[in-house]
């Protein structure tokens, strides 16, 4: 199989911007974009969550907000090692820790092409894993300090674009079920790709403007987008190996361990972490992890995923 | 024609500081603002608001010396060292002296 067509308008958005092409798309598309996906993500999820909702689950969500709190701690220590100062560490952390809808959107896609099954309440995973690291990243940079407005700061990260959207799906997924929801059906099956195309271009032209802030911040930098994806990718499919998830679910879960916020942790950092560059954490994690992971990553953590199972683990 | 003399401020800055910014103009006691997106190129380079993350905007405030200089006094103290941000004050004629 060759490249998958959207990871192809990925490739097409990045090099029109590197080649500093005219094309541009409105910002309003990108956003509708973005909703829509998050949506059908969502409503998705919530429809199978319904139907197999169990304490099983439960006790794998608390699995999973554990590794919320553990990849941003891990991230941290490589970045410290990197000599990083401290609360630009915390604040890059806090990006790698928590993870990208985009990403996970293409690995859903992914997964449908290559028609492996796997757990369709993931989307679950995507909130839980969102919040947590948003937390740890500010209790790296500054400890427990008074001067934080934390009731400001949770409505930022609760009630933040993606989260609403992603719960909303859920909920009105589970409310409707499998035959209410008929109608709206395409949104997750023909409509999917379709717009996963389009957001992958935009993607491709933003993710090129941040290649162009590297120079600025070299060799360090980069090692360390390349490696905390397949660290993470590593913890993040032992975790699911534990949980006993199947094949597609643990290449899944690697691939959301591996990926790094662009949209809900810059908006929260901004606010919690001013003092840190900003253009550092986005050239990271939209430069370079983002496009490693659509390119090479998700195939790679597949590949990670059988390996491990016909390891019996 | 009777004009009055107030002072416009305009403030330039990231999007990410709206709801921030507005909440503070509220306490400052400014009698109103209007506000649109912005983008543009300074200290901070490109600010191209192609997306989320790149946004900016524009608010203006037209009002008393006094609360504008206290706007931007205190605007320069909070953000100016760690967010882009620039701020204007200018003289502008007005009609209605009681709106401002």
């Amino acid at each position: 199989m060759g490249l998958d067509p959207v990871v192809l308008f990925f490739v097409f958005g990045l090099t029109a911007g590197l080649l500093k092409s005219e094309l541009k798309l409105p910002p309003a598309l990108y956003e509708t974009l973005s909703i829509i996906l998050l949506l059908a993500i969502g409503l998705h999820g919530g429809v199978e969550l319904a139907e197999q909702a169990s304490w099983q689950l439960l006790g794998q969500a608390g699995l999973v907000l554990g590794l919320g709190v553990a990849l941003p701690l891990l991230a941290f220590a490589v970045l410290r090692g990197l000599r990083f100062d401290r609360v630009n560490a915390a604040a890059v952390a806090a990006h790698y820790g928590s993870v990208s809808a985009g990403t996970f959107a293409v690995v859903v896609a992914y997964m449908l092409a290559k028609g492996i099954e796997f757990e369709s309440y993931m989307p679950l995973f995507v909130a839980i894993l969102e919040i947590p690291a948003i937390l740890v990243g500010i209790l790296l940079a500054k400890g427990i300090a008074r001067d934080t407005d934390w009731g400001e700061l949770g409505r930022e990260i609760f009630l933040g674009k993606s989260i609403m959207l992603l719960l909303g799906g859920l909920i009105i997924g589970a409310i409707a079920g499998k035959e209410g929801i008929k109608p709206l059906e395409p949104l997750y099956t023909s409509m999917f790709k379709p717009v996963l195309a389009f957001f992958l271009l935009e993607m491709g032209l933003i993710a090129s403007g941040q290649l162009g802030a590297l120079k600025q911040f070299g060799l360090r930098l980069l090692g360390f987008a390349l490696l905390m994806p397949l660290l993470g990718a590593l913890v993040g499919a032992l975790l699911a190996r534990m949980m006993g998830l199947s094949l597609g679910g643990t290449a899944m879960l690697a691939t959301l361990a591996a990926s790094a916020s662009y949209i809900a942790v810059p908006a929260a950092m901004r606010l919690a972490l001013p003092e840190a560059n900003p253009s550092l954490s986005l050239t990271a994690s939209l430069g370079i992890t983002f496009p490693f992971n659509i390119l090479i990553g998700i195939p790679l953590y597949l590949a990670l995923a059988e390996r491990l199972i016909a390891w019996g683990l | 024609m009777n004009a009055h003399t107030r002072t416009l401020l305009t403030v330039i800055c990231e999007a990410a500081l709206e709801k921030k910014l507005l909440a503070d103009l509220e306490t400052l006691g400014a009698p109103g603002w209007t506000l649109s997106d912005a983008r543009g190129r300074g200290g901070r380079g490109v600010r191209s608001a192609g997306w989320e993350a790149e946004g900016n905007i524009r608010v203006e405030i037209i009002c008393a010396r006094d609360v504008a200089e206290r706007i931007a006094t205190h605007l320069q103290d909070r953000y100016y060292a760690n967010f882009a941000m620039v701020c204007y004050l200018a003289q502008v004629e007005v009609l209605r002296a009681e709106k401002f």
